[in-house]
């Protein structure tokens, strides 16, 4: 078998512009756990639970974060044995994730997410499905001032992108 | 304008795809009339007023029957498509 060698989706990172830092972030293994309708998956996920819309059920390094319309992404370690309870996929490759830190995040974030991300209505500790720009993307909130971003690694590069445009106006305004 | 996804809470019209009436949601059973075909494919109601129509809320991946006043813009109610035909 090929051996194959692991590349990183995103370079030239971490981008420092004014206060506000992109790097790039190793979730660890990920994996979308989907419930077949009806089923209880309360014993099989313990101590974790299956998390409401908008909810990081977390244990030690290990997230269950709600990521869709019944669907859940699991950070961390791999998936315990849901056999006939849900659908369950490895998505560890299909991703790109990169974290957003400083005081200035939630400013470049709001130039391209219609998210209201003020802490009152997306509070830290929280995750939102939504789009930067055009781009599909999961949102975790870690604290007021740090996100966790995810989007198809695909477009890892337009992700970037992005941000970088974002930090740069974002910068340039506090400049003035 | 702002549509109050059931699943997420109020979000910005950019998050969603507009699909069409919710006509859609009666489609005529195997073997009813080509006037009731065609009634489903090609007639809509034109209303200045309120209408309800389909939504899909792409970040969560949930389809909505959104009901919404063409006149004042006011979103009226959003339901899961899923709770509607169930």
């Amino acid at each position: 078998m090929a051996d194959l060698i692991s590349q990183p989706a995103l370079t030239g990172l971490p981008v420092t512009l004014g206060r506000a830092t992109v790097a790039a972030l190793d979730p660890g293994r990920v994996t979308s756990i989907a419930p077949y309708p009806g089923r209880d998956l309360s014993t099989a996920l313990a101590p974790l639970r299956f998390p409401a819309p908008g909810e990081v059920v977390s244990n030690g390094s290990i997230r269950l974060v709600w990521a869709g319309r019944e669907m859940a992404f699991l950070l961390g370690a791999p998936a315990p044995d849901l056999t006939g309870l849900a659908a369950v996929t490895d998505q560890s490759d299909g991703w790109v994730w990169v974290s957003l830190e400083g005081d200035d995040a939630a400013a470049v974030l709001a130039r391209l997410s219609p998210l209201d991300l003020r802490p009152a209505s997306f509070a830290p500790g929280t995750a939102a499905r939504s789009t930067l720009n055009h781009l599909p993307a999961l949102i975790i909130r870690t604290s007021e001032t740090r996100f966790e971003l995810a989007s198809f690694r695909s477009m890892a590069g337009t992700l970037k992108e992005e941000l970088h445009h974002a930090m740069q106006a974002v910068a340039a305004r506090a400049a003035l | 304008m702002r549509i109050p996804c059931p699943c997420c809470g109020p979000r910005d019209r950019r998050e969603f795809t507009y699909y069409g009436a919710s006509d859609y949601l009666d489609r005529p059973a195997e073997g009813a009339d080509l006037e009731a075909w065609d009634n489903y494919l090609h007639l809509r109601d034109n209303p200045a007023g309120v209408t309800r129509d389909l939504w899909y809320h792409d970040p969560c991946q949930a389809w909505l029957e959104v009901t919404r006043n063409t006149v004042t813009h006011e979103i009226l109610s959003a339901h899961p498509v899923s709770e509607v035909s169930a």
